[in-house]
């Protein structure tokens, strides 16, 4: 078994060896990683290093890039403590964005309490559609891998018909504007950061951060979702309600996905979209949760560092760095933390050579 | 009638290339090692062959069949990757596989703008040539069908099924391959290298999903996009499952989703299809496969330790 200390250990390792690689692309490819990092640096601080300039912009869009991340992380996250694999939170994700724009189109409310409404349908949504593939692996133990995936595409081309045909759409793109009432933008937040898309999205996203904190970490439900994780078999001889567990945890992972769908469709737009393929949000949360180790701290800080690779990305390309360098990396990083087992093994060879020197030159 | 038979072959084009990387899924996930990766390395074939015959389309009329073979080099090379993460350093192969998915897609775009300084390959000209078969596309009806203007990689697909069967059932190296999907430990025990035997499942299923993302990007695209491939990777994983693990039963699921997506195109044209709207033909493949998911849980038709890690201590 790994030792406690791995838990950061491996992440730490795997996000060096990821930017290590993605410097050393960039290299093979005649760039200059130097543009990559300082990109990076301006695309979460809003400091140019190069022009020696300052702008508050870069800030709110580097924290409106990683709050949907975080969520689908936390969806990620959550399903992975009670031992499911939940591909499925980019569809969690699209049904979410259908709960919110139903909401925000369709209800009528007072400011304020609208866009409560709007944030819990689509969590209602969300949750709705990991309801299915949880319950199917429960009932009928349906492997939730191939399920969620079916479903995310289910979700995408759902959406689209959704868009056209039920919520009305004049160019066949985007719905109507939504009502002010059902926004999570202000004036004065996009003021703040120099007339970025920043919006108050990041109350619920700290909220569900904490929640999934207190859940797992405090609560004897989430003791009992942790035991399930660890074995199911155990869990089931002391009494616990496995399957019951597993369809919650898929209900609770879809509503933190749904979550996110909101938090994109009513925060950093204004309407309704239909999209011509899966925007990777789904994707992110998974390599956000891997790297997070599935713990709520984890999770936040590495949507932080997620959301600082999207937001630098059209950076970098005004640098003539190609943007995708940040999926190279990311994709990289979730590479290295699947294969743990060797890192494991290179980090023992290396303490293992330290100490063998620690002890003949002891004996020297 | 006449809707239908201008119908057949548009599927064909698109079975093709679900039939060949359900193939390649078959290899892999029979070794036991599931591959989810197969949608991310059609993108890398798609890639690599678009490129290629990019380059090659002045010099030479056979481009785009050397194009075809840069997307089975590379689709082989690729899958290596998943092959070392699972088998070597005993990687979650659910990870691995997205971990490969989404590097396909930074890899392709990545190396699209280093190349051509844009976000796609350049388009190309003709990419694979149709072919017709002389004296038997005269014959009525069957000729114009499967003979005349055909896009080669269908007689692939066709060919690549019986040849999988051959493999999969009639050779001892498809025996010694499905006993590592059944029971690596039992496997082992006789004297079969698990390792050597999973490397080659996984790669069989890099060479096949790269051909299938060949054949794709060249028959039905002018150059690669990020959303050449569009999920059909995953359509090809639904179809494997759909057809049981079986290369006739991938037939004929990769023929019955070519088709859903061939009527996408003429439903506007057949009356009782007409008031579909196109996204509800797009899901079909996926809510089937998800059907069938339900439909053969509980009864054992995949490959048993399919996405196990090997443990040689385990009995």
């Amino acid at each position: 078994m790994a030792k406690k200390g791995s838990a950061l250990v491996i992440p730490l390792v795997s996000i060096t060896l990821g930017f290590a690689l993605g410097a050393v692309v960039l290299l093979a490819t005649g760039r200059n990683p130097a543009a990559m990092f300082l990109a990076l640096f301006q695309g979460f601080s809003g400091v140019n290093v190069s022009a020696g300039s300052f702008n508050p912009r870069y800030i709110g869009e580097f924290i409106i890039q990683s709050m949907p991340i975080i969520l689908t992380g936390l969806s990620v996250g959550f399903a992975f403590r009670v031992g499911l694999f939940n591909i499925g939170a980019e569809g969690q994700f699209l049904a979410g964005s259908m709960g919110a724009i139903a909401a925000a189109l369709w209800v009528k409310a007072p400011p304020g309490i609208h866009v409560v409404l709007v944030l819990l349908a689509a969590m209602a949504a969300g949750g709705l559609w990991g309801a299915i593939p949880g319950y199917l692996k429960a009932r009928f133990n349906v492997h939730e891998v191939v399920m969620t995936i079916m479903m995310n595409y289910v979700a995408l081309n759902l959406n689209n018909l959704l868009i056209v045909d039920v919520f009305g759409s004049a160019d066949r793109i985007k719905t109507a504007m939504f009502p002010a009432s059902a926004l999570l933008r202000d004036p004065a937040l996009s003021a703040l950061t120099n007339g970025s898309r920043l919006n108050w999205g990041f109350v619920p996203v700290l909220l569900a951060v904490v929640a999934f904190w207190f859940v797992i970490d405090k609560t004897a439900f989430g003791y009992s979702l942790r035991a399930v994780g660890f074995n199911k078999d155990a869990a089931e001889y002391a009494g616990m309600k496995v399957n019951r567990n597993i369809v919650l945890s898929m209900i609770i992972a879809g509503a933190f996905a749904g979550l996110a769908g909101a938090v994109l469709t009513v925060g950093t737009f204004n309407y309704g979209r239909a999209l011509p393929a899966m925007e990777g949000y789904g994707m992110d949360g998974i390599a956000v949760a891997l790297v997070g180790g599935n713990a709520a701290i984890g999770i936040f800080l590495s949507g932080l560092l997620f959301g600082m690779l999207k937001a630098a990305q059209p950076l970098m390309q005004s640098q003539g760095i190609p943007k995708d360098i940040a999926s190279i990396i990311q994709a990289s990083i979730v590479l290295f933390v699947a294969m743990k087992h060797g890192i494991d093994f290179l980090i023992r060879k290396i303490g293992a050579r330290k100490r063998a020197e620690e002890v003949s030159e002891a004996l020297i | 009638m006449s809707i239908l038979l201008t119908m057949i072959p548009i599927a064909f084009v698109y079975a093709s290339p679900i039939i060949i990387a359900a193939l390649g899924g078959l290899f892999s996930e029979r070794s036991g090692i599931v591959n989810i990766a197969l949608e991310g390395i059609m993108m890398v074939g798609g890639f690599a062959a678009a490129a290629v015959t990019v380059v090659l389309e002045p010099l030479t009329p056979a481009a785009g069949y050397i194009g075809i073979l840069a997307g089975v080099a590379a689709g082989m090379v690729f899958s290596l990757i998943h092959a070392f993460a699972s088998v070597n350093l005993k990687a979650d192969q659910v990870i691995s596989g997205t971990a490969l998915n989404i590097l396909a897609g930074g890899l392709t775009v990545y190396l699209c703008q280093v190349f051509f300084n844009q976000q796609r390959t350049k388009a190309f000209r003709v990419g694979l040539v149709k072919l017709s078969v002389p004296g038997l596309s005269d014959i009525p009806v069957i000729g114009p069908l499967f003979f005349k203007d055909v896009s080669p990689p269908f007689y692939a697909a066709i060919l690549l099924v019986v040849l999988a069967w051959f493999v999969v059932y009639k050779t001892p190296f498809g025996l010694r391959l499905r006993a590592c999907g059944e029971h690596p430990q039992a496997a082992a025990s006789m004297g079969i290298k698990v390792a050597k035997m999973r490397y080659a499942g996984v790669v069989i299923s890099g060479a096949l999903a790269g051909l299938a993302g060949a054949a794709m990007v060249l028959t039905q695209d002018i150059q690669y996009t990020l959303a050449s491939v569009h999920g059909t990777g995953f359509i090809a994983l639904g179809c494997l499952i759909f057809g049981k693990w079986n290369p006739f039963g991938v037939l004929g699921a990769g023929l019955f989703f070519g088709f859903a997506q061939a009527s996408s195109i003429y439903a506007k044209d057949i009356p009782f299809l007409q008031a579909v709207p196109l996204e509800v033909f797009y899901m079909l493949p996926y809510v089937l496969t998800a059907i069938a998911l339900v439909v053969f849980s509980g009864k054992s038709v995949g490959p048993k330790a399919a996405g196990e890690i090997y443990d040689t201590g385990k009995r």
